[in-house]
C-alpha cells in the first residue's frame, strides 16, 4: 500500500505552518502520524500537501501554570504518560493513555493529533471532555481559546478553520479531595474502545460536591452525562447512588457498527460508568 | 511538485545510507527497497501488526507509520544490526532456543521490540511484558515462547554482565 503523491513541507516554526495553511489548498497537518499515516497508506486520505509538524519548535512540553496543566499539541503520548507532573496532578490522563494503542504508537502519537483526529472512541478526547479542557487554537489572526465542548462539530470533524491549528491544550487540575477513574472495553487491550468512561468525583465530607462523567465510543463525539452528573451531586458516594446514575445510560443515544449494536453499547456504558464511579470514589476517599 | 524527489541520508545501524526517494516513501519501504535491508518485514502497512518495528533513537516505532524523510538525522536500528560478525546476539539465540518463532515473519519486529524492552526495562514484570508484546502480532507461537525467550535473554545478559 502506498500513499498517493503529495508535496511534503517541513516547517520549523508555527508562523511558517500558518503561512503554509493559509496559502495551500487541500493541505493536512502531520502530527504523530499514527492515525493519518494508515489513512494515507489506505488512501482514505489523499491531501495534495502534507505539512509535517515534527520539526516545528514550540509545540511540545508539559507545564503547570495557574491551576492548569498546559500541554503542547505535539507532546508525545508516551512523554505525557510518563510525566511525573501528569501522574501526580492528572492521573486520569495517565490512566487513559495506557489504553491508547501500544508503546510503539505512543512513542509517536501526540495529544494534539489525537484530539484533532477526533475519533469517536479516542480515549484522549473523552478525558479532555471530562476535565473541561481548553484548547489553544492559532490562526493568522492570532490565538483563540476554545472549550473542548465546542470542539467536535461532527463525526471526526473539529471546529478548526482550514488555516488554523491546535497549538496547546490546557487541563484544569481538579481540587483536593477528588478521585478519577478511566474504564474501557475493547476486544483486545490497545484496540479502539467499543465504549470508554472517564469519571471525576470531588468529595466534600461524605457528599459528592462535583461529578463529571464522559463516555467515549457511543456516538459521533464524546458524550457528557449531564443528567447523571446532576443526580450525583449532593448525594452520598454509595452503591445505590452510583447504580442510579449508571442506569441513566439506558436512555442514551448510541451508535451501531460492525463491532457492536447500540443496545450493547448502552449496557456497556452503564457497567463501565458504575465501575469508574466506584473506583473514583475509592481513590477520592484515600 | 508533488512527485518531487528528496535526497536524504539515513543512519541505519550506525551506517550512513544516501537515498533519493519520494516524500510518500515510508521508512519501511525505504529500508527494504532503497537500502537493501530486507530484514524489516511489512505486514499490515497500517500500524496494527508491528512486523515492521524498528528502533528510532532507541525507541520502538512502526516503520510503516513514518516517512523516510522524517527519519533523517535520527539513529535507526533494524534487525540486521543485532548479530555481530555472523554470531547471533543473546536475544536472537534465546528466540532459537525457546522456539519463539515458527514461520519467522513477525520475528524481526519482535526482536526489535524485545531489544527495546531489554535496553530500557530489563527487569520488566511478567504482566508488563505481556502488555508490551501485545503490540505485535504472531500467528504461530501463541506468544508464550516469545515472552519466555525475552525473559531468558534478560537472564542471560544479567549473568554475563555480572560475570
Amino acid at each position: 500500500m502506498k500513499p498517493a503523491p503529495f508535496a511534503y513541507h517541513d516547517p520549523r516554526s508555527i508562523e511558517e505552518v500558518l503561512d503554509l495553511l493559509a496559502s495551500l489548498d487541500n493541505a493536512r497537518l502531520l502530527a504523530g502520524g499514527q492515525s493519518l499515516m494508515p489513512m494515507l497508506n489506505m488512501r482514505v486520505a489523499f491531501p495534495d500537501h502534507l505539512i509535517d509538524l515534527n520539526r516545528v519548535e514550540g509545540l511540545t512540553g508539559i507545564m503547570e501554570e495557574g491551576g492548569s496543566i498546559r500541554i503542547g499539541a505535539m507532546t508525545r503520548q508516551r512523554d505525557i504518560e510518563e510525566s511525573e507532573v501528569i501522574r501526580a496532578r492528572l492521573p486520569l490522563l495517565a490512566e487513559a493513555l495506557s489504553h491508547v494503542g501500544h508503546r510503539q504508537t505512543r512513542n509517536r502519537g501526540t495529544i494534539g493529533g489525537s484530539l484533532c483526529n477526533l475519533d469517536p472512541s479516542a480515549e484522549l478526547v473523552a478525558v479532555a471532555t471530562a476535565l473541561d479542557a481548553v484548547l489553544e487554537v492559532q490562526g493568522s489572526a492570532g490565538i483563540r481559546e476554545l472549550s473542548i465542548h465546542d470542539f467536535p462539530v461532527g463525526f471526526m470533524t473539529p471546529a478548526l478553520a482550514p488555516e488554523e491549528m491546535l497549538t496547546a491544550i490546557r487541563l484544569p487540575v481538579p481540587p483536593a479531595g477528588h478521585g478519577t477513574a478511566f474504564t474501557e472495553f475493547a476486544r483486545r487491550h490497545g484496540d479502539y474502545a467499543i465504549v470508554s468512561a472517564a469519571v471525576l468525583l470531588v468529595l466534600e465530607g461524605s457528599r459528592i460536591a462535583r461529578a463529571s462523567l464522559t463516555l467515549g465510543g457511543v456516538g459521533a463525539g464524546p458524550l457528557r452525562l449531564r443528567t447523571a452528573e446532576a443526580m450525583l451531586v449532593g448525594g452520598a458516594p454509595s452503591e445505590a447512588t452510583f447504580g442510579a446514575a449508571a442506569a441513566e445510560c439506558a436512555g442514551i443515544e448510541a451508535m451501531s457498527d460492525p463491532q457492536a449494536p447500540a443496545w450493547y453499547r448502552r449496557r456497556l456504558s452503564a457497567v463501565l460508568t458504575r465501575r469508574a464511579l466506584e473506583t473514583a470514589a475509592a481513590r477520592a476517599a484515600v | 511538485m508533488s512527485d518531487a524527489m528528496h535526497d536524504l541520508t539515513l543512519t541505519l545501524n550506525g551506517q550512513a545510507h544516501a537515498i533519493r526517494v519520494e516524500a510518500r516513501r515510508t521508512l519501511a519501504d525505504a529500508l527494504r527497497e532503497d537500502c537493501g535491508l530486507t530484514g524489516t518485514h511489512l505486514g499490515c502497512e497500517h500500524g496494527v501488526c508491528g512486523a515492521c518495528t524498528v528502533l528510532m533513537d532507541g525507541q520502538p516505532v512502526r516503520a510503516c507509520l513514518l516517512f523516510a524523510v522524517q527519519a533523517e538525522g535520527r539513529a535507526i536500528r533494524t534487525v540486521e544490526g543485532l548479530a555481530k560478525g555472523g554470531a547471533l546476539n543473546p536475544l536472537q539465540r534465546a528466540f532459537a532456543e525457546n522456539h519463539a518463532l515458527q514461520c519467522g515473519y513477525c520475528t524481526p519486529g519482535f526482536l526489535m521490540l524485545g531489544t527495546a524492552i531489554l535496553e530500557t526495562d530489563p527487569g520488566i514484570s511478567d504482566e508488563a511484558l505481556v502488555e508490551a508484546l501485545s503490540s505485535n502480532l504472531c500467528r504461530c507461537t501463541g506468544y508464550a515462547n516469545i515472552a519466555r525467550a525475552i525473559r531468558a535473554a534478560a537472564d542471560a545478559m544479567s549473568t554475563e554482565g555480572a560475570a
